[in-house]
């Protein structure tokens, strides 16, 4: 009898999000856990890391990390699974990009933890605790993962065979990578498992864009009633769609909501926040120094629009750290 | 890593080549170390230094280790990409290269004399160089583009420069369309007397060539009309010219001008502009007796049936039944399609009233050069008598140099017709009125053929020359009208008042007051001061920048007759030599859009100023027109998906690049 | 961690900022061509890269060019309605305020960045502003913006440590 091929998942700096997406997969999910052995998947299973530790290198024959890498431990299992795996796959956007806890690399840690358990609105916290790396309680040593400075992408961090771009990847996408590893029919190493072309591509609206664009504001959504059928960069709002790579079948837009541009940029593009703001910026209908900042002042948070995923992929990564 | 388009990029064989240009560049950068530490980057396979690389030996030196080691890119670190990209492109291509399979670094202009100190100098040579090596490996074999040129030339501005142009090119069987804005040709020269330093009548050298121009076939000549837009590109230009209404049919005028003796008005009323205000005309004139073409002109800001429309309408009666009187005209939009454009739209003189220490405007007896030239001319306001305003005949007479050039507050540059046009005068003055004439200059500037020998002249006929500036001029105590120049004779070291009865200011020129405009529509370069910018000082001097644009004459800075027609006449060769070739080889530099790539967002569409950008609905995709697009790069730039690419400017080529500058050594 | 020292003085008096200047090819191209030829001198802590247009300037390579550790980035082009390419420049224009704002979000100083509107003919001026900006910068001091593995693998030591 021939053993199933050894699948993993792993969760890193995210939201759930992604351990959602694969339940997601429904009905079919059945067919994928028939067609492998799950060897490793901390959010469904008890499988510790001791367990991982003990398998062969190699032996696994994929693993889906999904999460951006900012701790220790995360960096860690990281290392270990790539050793344990022959295919890694990022799975989602902030594996492949950073994603939203990418956005903490706008910050410093001392700071995101001051928010975080001291000085957001929600939190009571009188001492003023912060989590500690190591304490002693009741006589036992406890221990936390340690906290980087910079959030980063898997491929940051090791070598990464395939992405899965979304936030999360849809059940399509998901669905169609399984097919192809679990067949051999696998692009060349290093691929994003998506359409290497813009969302626009794939986007119902798109026959709705006028030839000759030129904004004279930029809104956000809720600034507008918003057409349901029209182009929503014709209507103001700043849709990711131009400078994301497609395969979701813009879902968001057929929602009536913009692209905000969680699949990455297409493999032509290295730095994804910068191509949108040329294109966006590019098309504002003004030749005049005040006007134009006037018109893209509208943006008020570039980094955050621009970037929403895909900073720690971008060029620069992160704000400039100042150290006295 | 390999890229499969290009194949592998790493197996490229790289030769580079530092140029000492003599001590221009080894002066002041370590050339040896340069060529050394080029040897050590990856990919390179053969780097020397030579002395000359554009000498035949230089490019020699390239196309024999071609051979020898089997190379496929070239980098050349040498002077500017405008002087010599063209004949390094040239050697690789001899050498069995693709021409684009090479990089020039410039280390001249950007760094030898720029930057004395030889440690930091050698520092960006290398920094330079290295961003050459690894952009060139990056370059793909491409191809020059051909573009066919339309026969027909477009000439603006009718002094003797675009005269001369457009017999020229029309001559040798080429159409000319002529667009003159005042309603004569002729220029500044048409008003000049005599032209230095032969002294021979301008009117009788011009206004054969002036005639010739109306008579030739080939020429097609729109005065009083002005170009409006250009676009297009070298060798199909599209152009649209504004003519303006002359309330007279030019096809059926014939200048015989019964009309103005007709004229409800007896007398002139009007300054006439021609003669710069010194005599009145009517609503309806020529402006000077050999005008061309020989068309009336009305002016409906004096004529009464424009202002009252209760005119008694003479003129009509006059023309009789050739009814070339035509009260309706209105100007007409004509859009002509020319493969070159030559531009000889002159100069202005300097206005004297800048400088109010001369006098000019406040008492009558100052005269600018120009307004003499009028007087001393037999169609002038006087008819060639030189007399002042009065009516007086000057005894003595004092003419001042350099007004309004060679000076910190008006403009720097020498105008270099100054000098050479008062003694001309001082001359004529002399013989007409047998004055004394006291000649101020700074210097006495005579660089021409004969122009040396007609100041020894001059002076040998006993005109006064004293070397100092004259630093005011006010009228006598006598208020007889007379006015004394004051000067520090800067060779006898003392201080000069000379009393006048006639001031005559040799006013420098300047740009047109609209060049920038003029420039605009024509899409070239002004330096300071408004002159047209040629494409090289020495080698390019009638060449612009814009292809198929050429310069000649004072627009590109002031100049003489026999310079201005020079200049004329090496542009319209030039044309002729691109229109004789039938076709213009054109950069590759074209931007295209992968078709497979695009996803049809349209980013691009709007950004390209030509148009080039089409959008196929039915595919969904955009593409370029090769033969529109002009190399910018801007749609490139903004598009949001990297789908647009730019031949010779790729962004792995220019990331290559930042990364080369940037690498430490 | 990424390290960046905001400039000591005396450590600011040995600096030599990097900068690179992106020219187009017909206006500030050919000021610096001029410049040369007129025999300026000029700060030498530019590094120009030629393009035909400031049109094509990708807001990517400026921040890849602070990403490979220019201290500082110049973009020349011709004045507005100047452009060889008729409105390449404008593009420019539209993009250079949001690309310096996105950039001060990210902590990179207005001064490292700059747009400068130079034609053919304005050699002095480009002596001026390269003089100007190298000084600038200078008094920034280096920018420091690699993030180097062993910076994790050090801060790793030290987070675990703690």
């Amino acid at each position: 009898m021939t053993a199933k091929p050894k699948i993993a998942f792993y969760w890193c700096a995210s939201c759930g999000g992604c351990e959602e997406a694969v339940v997601d997969l429904a009905e079919q999910v059945l067919d994928v856990v028939a067609a492998v052995d799950i060897v490793f998947w901390p959010c469904a299973m008890d499988f510790k890391r001791h367990d991982v530790e003990a398998m062969a290198d190699g032996s696994i024959a994929a693993t889906f990390v999904n999460g951006a890498v900012r701790t220790t431990e995360q960096e860690e299992m990281a290392h270990l699974l790539r050793r344990k795996s022959r295919v890694l796959v990022a799975f989602g956007a902030c594996s492949q990009l950073g994603g939203i806890p990418g956005l903490a690399n706008l910050s410093d840690t001392a700071s995101v933890l001051a928010t975080a358990y001291r000085t957001s609105p929600s939190t009571v916290n009188p001492d003023g605790v912060l989590p500690q790396r190591h304490t002693v309680d009741g006589g036992h040593a406890l221990g936390l993962p340690g906290l980087y400075e910079t959030v980063r992408t898997l491929d940051q961090v090791t070598d990464v065979d395939y992405y899965l771009p979304g936030c999360a990847p849809t059940p399509k996408l998901i669905a169609a990578a399984v097919q192809a590893l679990l067949t051999g029919a696998l692009p060349a190493k290093g691929s994003v498992l998506a359409p290497d072309i813009a969302l626009c591509d794939e986007c119902a609206r798109k026959a709705s864009k006028p030839d000759a664009l030129a904004l004279a504001a930029f809104k956000r959504p809720s600034e507008v009633v918003l057409n349901e059928e029209e182009c929503l960069l014709a209507q103001g709002v700043l849709c990711m769609g131009p400078a994301t790579r497609g395969g979701c079948e813009a879902a968001c837009v057929q929602g009536n909501m913009p692209c905000t541009g969680c699949s990455g940029p297409t493999s032509r593009v290295r730095d994804q926040g910068a191509k949108a703001l040329s294109g966006f910026a590019s098309l504002v209908a003004s030749n005049d120094a005040a006007e134009i900042e006037r018109i893209t002042g509208a943006i008020a948070d570039p980094v955050g629009t621009l970037y929403r995923y895909a900073l720690p992929a971008s060029l620069l990564r992160r704000r400039r750290v100042a150290v006295s | 890593m390999p890229t499969p388009e290009h194949g592998d990029a790493n197996a490229v064989r790289i030769g580079v080549y530092i140029c000492h240009c003599g001590t221009n560049i080894a002066g002041t950068v370590d050339v040896h170390a340069v060529a050394e530490h080029a040897g050590t980057l990856p990919g390179v396979v053969v780097a020397r230094e030579y002395k000359y690389m554009c000498s035949d030996p230089g490019q020699e030196l390239i196309k024999a280790d071609i051979r020898e080691h089997r190379l496929d890119r070239i980098v050349v670190a040498s002077c500017s990409p405008h002087l010599h990209e063209k004949t390094f492109r040239g050697a690789v291509a001899d050498g069995g290269v693709n021409p684009f399979h090479f990089q020039m670094v410039n280390i001249r202009e950007h760094v030898s004399w720029v930057h004395p100190d030889k440690r930091a100098g050698t520092e960006k040579a290398d920094a330079l160089v290295r961003a050459a090596v690894s952009r060139v490996r990056h370059h793909k074999p491409l191809e020059t583009r051909r573009v066919p040129v339309r026969s027909d030339v477009l000439v603006v501005g009718g002094g003797i420069a675009g005269i001369h142009a457009a017999l020229t090119l029309a001559d040798a069987g080429k159409h000319v369309t002529l667009v003159e804005r005042e309603p004569t040709i002729g220029g500044h020269m048409a008003m000049f007397d005599k032209t230095f330093p032969t002294l021979d009548c301008a009117a009788c050298i011009l206004t054969p060539k002036m005639t010739a121009v109306k008579a030739h076939p080939n020429i097609t000549l729109w005065a009083y009309a002005e170009v409006q837009a250009v676009s297009g590109y070298v060798g199909n230009f599209t152009v649209t010219v504004k003519r303006k209404p002359r309330y007279v049919r030019d096809d059926v005028c014939v200048g015989c001008q019964e009309c103005i003796d007709a004229c409800v008005y007896k007398v002139g009323k009007e300054p006439d502009a021609f003669n710069l205000g010194m005599s009145k005309r009517k609503p309806i004139y020529l402006p000077f007796p050999q005008a061309v073409p020989q068309v009336v002109t009305i002016d409906p800001e004096s004529c009464i049936e424009f202002k009252s429309g209760k005119c008694k309408k003479t003129c009509v009666e006059a023309c009789a039944d050739r009814h070339a009187i035509d009260f309706t005209q209105q100007e007409r939009i004509e859009t002509i399609e020319v493969g070159t454009i030559l531009l000889t739209t002159g100069f202005k003189v300097f206005d004297a009233k800048r400088l109010p220490s001369y006098g000019y405007g406040t008492y009558p007896n100052v005269y600018t050069a120009l307004e003499v030239e009028r007087l001393l001319n037999a169609s002038g306001p006087t008819a060639g008598e030189m007399v002042l305003r009065d009516g007086r005949t000057p005894r003595t007479v004092g003419i001042i140099h350099c007004i309004g050039s060679r000076d910190e507050h008006t403009n720097k540059h020498c105008s270099r017709v100054c000098c050479m046009y008062a003694l001309k005068l001082a001359h004529l003055v002399q013989e007409r009125t047998g004055a004394e004439v006291y000649d101020f200059y700074i210097d006495m500037r005579t660089p021409g053929k004969g122009f040396e020998e007609f100041y020894n002249r001059v002076a040998e006929e006993g005109v006064h020359f004293i070397r100092g500036k004259v630093a005011d001029v006010y009228p006598t105590a006598e208020q007889d009208g007379r006015l004394i120049l004051q000067a520090e004779d800067t060779l006898l070291g003392n201080v000069r008042r000379i009393p006048v009865d006639m001031v005559i200011l040799a006013v420098g020129l300047e740009a047109q007051a609209d060049a920038e405009d003029v420039r605009r529509t024509f899409n070239i370069t002004c330096g300071t001061g408004g002159w047209f910018t040629e494409r090289h000082p020495k080698l390019a001097p009638v060449a612009t920048f814009t292809d198929g644009v050429w310069i000649a004459g004072a627009c590109q800075g002031p100049k003489d007759i026999p310079d201005t027609v020079a200049q004329a006449g090496a542009a319209a060769g030039e044309a002729l030599a691109l229109i004789n070739a039938g076709h213009i080889e054109l950069e590759p530099n074209t931007a295209y859009i992968v078709a497979a790539d695009c996803s049809g967002c349209k980013t691009c569409v709007p950004m390209c100023p030509y148009k080039a950008i089409g959008f196929d609905a039915e595919q969904g995709k955009a593409a370029i027109n090769e033969v529109l697009c002009k190399g910018c790069g801007t749609c490139v730039s903004v598009c949001p998906s990297g789908s647009a690419r730019q031949n010779l400017f790729e962004d792995d080529e220019i990331y290559a690049e930042i990364g080369g500058v940037l690498a430490h050594a | 961690m990424p390290e960046t020292t905001t400039g000591s003085a005396a450590a600011a008096e040995r600096f030599e900022p990097r900068i690179v200047a992106f020219f187009c090819n017909w206006c500030t191209y050919l000021a610096a061509d001029l410049a040369g030829t007129t025999r300026l001198k000029y700060a030498p802590n530019i590094r120009v890269v030629r393009v035909m247009c400031s049109g094509r300037i990708d807001p990517q390579f400026v921040l890849d060019a602070f990403a490979k550790g220019a201290d500082g980035v110049l973009i020349g082009g011709c004045h507005p309605g100047d452009c060889h390419y008729e409105s390449g420049n404008y593009k420019t224009l539209r993009r250079f305020q949001l690309l310096r704002r996105t950039l001060r979000a990210l902590g990179i100083e207005d001064d490292r960045f700059r747009l400068e509107w130079l034609s053919a003919s304005e050699a002095e001026p480009l002596k001026t502003v390269v003089n100007d900006m190298v000084e600038k910068v200078r008094a920034l001091g280096p920018l420091h913006l690699e993030v180097p593995a062993e910076a994790f693998a050090a801060e790793g030591e030290e987070v675990a440590a703690r």
